[in-house]
């Protein structure tokens, strides 16, 4: 990472830990919003960005996760222990709907995991028994660790934060490895990867069960964050939301789903004067990016910094490509 | 058996809609390998031109006419050099991305500066029932029936029996051939965009007048388009055709005879099998890779 990459990092840290202190508690909702969907955004990156394939069936898995979260808590099962089903659940159930990525090209992927999100979305909204239908799950309570509650606003914002930087850790430590320069490999040349001995059947599932399994970590603190739930959040919309955000982010960049997450949080809010037309200058700005830089945001960056810099960068730009 | 055949024309009258819809999405990605995720959205949006010309004082013959030549005018020339031009040298992935935000701009843009409510529209026949074999039809549905079978009939014939056609096949099958042969092919594309709003504002003519014209119509109808194409065959006219009638034909029996409640997840699960074990559509063939 350049100097620039590495100050910029500190100075979000910093911000991240920093900032939440001086909110009112919708503020702090919204960060802790951002943290929970970065989350998402990395699995899908790992997906999207790094092995190639189209996923739209995250929002599904952040509502398979956030589900079985609730349930589980309901009967009493530890939160810990709630947190860890629901990743192992969605790991299972990615590592299964990972299959037709073997089969078919990515853009059937793409209607594959379509399909199964509304599918998703249908059993949520009619198997009443278990997921409360069209009410939902309410009173849903944040976790306590060790006597630390996380029931006030900035508490629960500290523990989504510290999952994050958690998880972020271990995906890039992941991506580091072998492991990930496989996924890199299958995303650049999937045959010259599988002539070179990488096994792109086992990655290319790996990814995207690794990339639904954060899905499902990411619903576990959704569902504590809103303690309410209904099959309407992970509809069609949540998984598109989600792929937005790894687009406008930069997917392919380990900080894009960061960057994204916080663009698709927070510019509504700053929106708000525009009263109802945000979602139009929304979708006109997501054009534009992807005309003039189908990059995203830190591919932009990048290329700002290149221009500022005005001298041959050859390496740098193999890295990025 | 009374009820069955009323929900088998119903269905055909559904399912030839899907397959004008279907058929083209087919048809840009055969030409231009463009995932329209915003297909639906441009079925909505002709209604609405229709109702915007009959409000200025326009006959619904009249605003039909209108909003066909507004929809090749935006959904056909300016998709085409505004959206799609300029992402092509990208890759897919960029262009599927902004079609999907292009759905979400169609969409907020009838609903903020036309209505977010139902809108009532013209039907194109007198609504009337016809008994056959005590099976009640009603006229709407024939009518619907007749326009699409004249335009998919039309448009095969436009295909395969004009020079233009085959100069458009050949585009679909191998661009850098096609050129070779001196067949002007992004003349050929443009037109395969032209067809495509053509066939958009058609469906959106006939299928209005069922669902009312409302913003949110262009979400099943994209669904139903998308799988329409994949059950038949992505890269054939007549297998989107065929995909789009058996989901029609599968959507109203199954509204009858399985539950209302799980009516959507049908196509859905067809959808999965059709891709898991026959991945180029019922009547596709296998495409060629390339390394």
């Amino acid at each position: 990472m350049s100097r620039v990459g590495v100050a910029a990092l500190l100075l979000a840290a910093a911000l991240a830990v920093i900032v939440p202190f001086f909110l009112k508690p919708f503020g702090i909702y919204l960060l802790s919003m951002w943290a929970v969907l970065t989350i998402a955004a990395i699995g899908l990156n790992l997906t999207l960005g790094y092995a190639g394939q189209i996923s739209l069936a995250q929002g599904a898995f952040i509502g398979i996760g956030a589900y079985t979260t609730a349930l589980l808590m309901q009967i009493g099962v530890p939160y810990a222990l709630a947190f860890a089903a629901a990743g192992t659940l969605c790991f299972a159930i990615g590592w299964i709907l990972g299959y037709p990525a073997l089969r078919v090209q990515h853009h059937y992927l793409a209607f594959v995991t379509l399909a199964f999100t509304t599918l998703v979305f249908l059993f949520l909204r009619n198997e009443e028994w278990l997921t409360g239908g069209i009410y939902g799950i309410s009173g849903i309570k944040r976790p306590v660790f060790f006597g630390w509650s996380t029931a006030k606003p900035l508490d629960f914002y500290f523990f989504c934060l510290a999952v994050l930087v958690a998880l972020s850790l271990a995906t890039w430590w992941m991506l580091r490895s072998p492991w990930g320069r496989a996924f890199v490999a299958l995303r650049e040349n999937p045959i010259r990867a599988l002539s070179l001995g990488v096994d792109t059947r086992r990655y290319t599932l790996m990814a995207f069960a690794i990339g639904s399994s954060l899905g499902g970590l990411s619903g576990a603190l959704f569902a504590p964050l809103v303690q309410f739930l209904e099959p309407a959040s992970f509809g069609l919309n949540r998984s598109f939301d989600l792929l937005l955000m790894v687009i406008v982010g930069g997917s392919g960049y380990f900080f894009g789903p960061f960057v994204g997450a916080l663009i698709s949080v927070l510019l509504p809010e700053w929106m708000r004067i525009t009263e109802g037309y945000y979602l139009i200058i929304y979708a006109l700005l997501v054009m534009l990016l992807m005309m003039f830089c189908p990059s995203g945001v830190i591919g932009l960056f990048e290329r700002i910094q290149r221009m500022m810099r005005r001298r041959p960068s050859g390496l740098a730009e193999v890295q990025t490509s | 058996m009374a009820s069955f055949i009323q929900l088998l024309v119903s269905g055909l009258a559904t399912g030839a809609i899907y397959a004008l819809i279907a058929v083209g999405f087919t048809l840009l990605w055969q030409t231009s390998q463009t995932i329209n995720f915003a297909q639906g959205e441009f079925v909505m949006l002709p209604a609405f031109f229709v109702l915007g010309a009959m409000s200025i004082g326009a006959p619904f013959w009249l605003a039909c006419i209108i909003a066909i030549g507004l929809s090749v005018l935006t959904l056909g020339v300016v998709f085409k050099f505004a959206v799609v031009d300029p992402m092509l040298k990208h890759g897919v992935l960029p262009l599927v991305i902004s079609t999907i935000a292009l759905a979400v701009f169609l969409k907020e843009a009838v609903k903020d500066f036309y209505s977010s409510q139902a809108q009532p529209f013209p039907t194109l026949v007198p609504a009337n029932d016809i008994h056959v074999l005590d099976a009640v039809v009603s006229t709407q549905s024939l009518a619907v029936l007749a326009v699409a079978i004249v335009t998919v009939v039309g448009l095969n014939l436009l295909l395969q029996k004009t020079r233009l056609g085959r100069s458009m096949q050949a585009t679909a099958q191998n661009p850098t051939l096609a050129r070779i042969l001196g067949i002007p092919v992004r003349r050929m594309v443009l037109y395969t965009f032209l067809i495509n709003a053509v066939l958009v504002a058609i469906a959106s003519i006939l299928i209005s007048p069922i669902y009312l014209a409302k913003f949110t119509n262009g979400e099943t109808l994209g669904l139903a388009a998308f799988i329409a194409a994949i059950i038949g065959g992505f890269n054939q006219v007549r297998g989107a055709v065929l995909g789009g009638v058996i989901l029609g034909i599968l959507d109203n029996l199954s509204a009858a005879y399985v539950s209302a409640q799980y009516r959507a997840a049908i196509p859905l699960l067809i959808l999965i099998v059709v891709i898991l074990a026959r991945p180029q559509g019922l009547l596709g063939r296998v495409e060629e890779r390339t390394v």
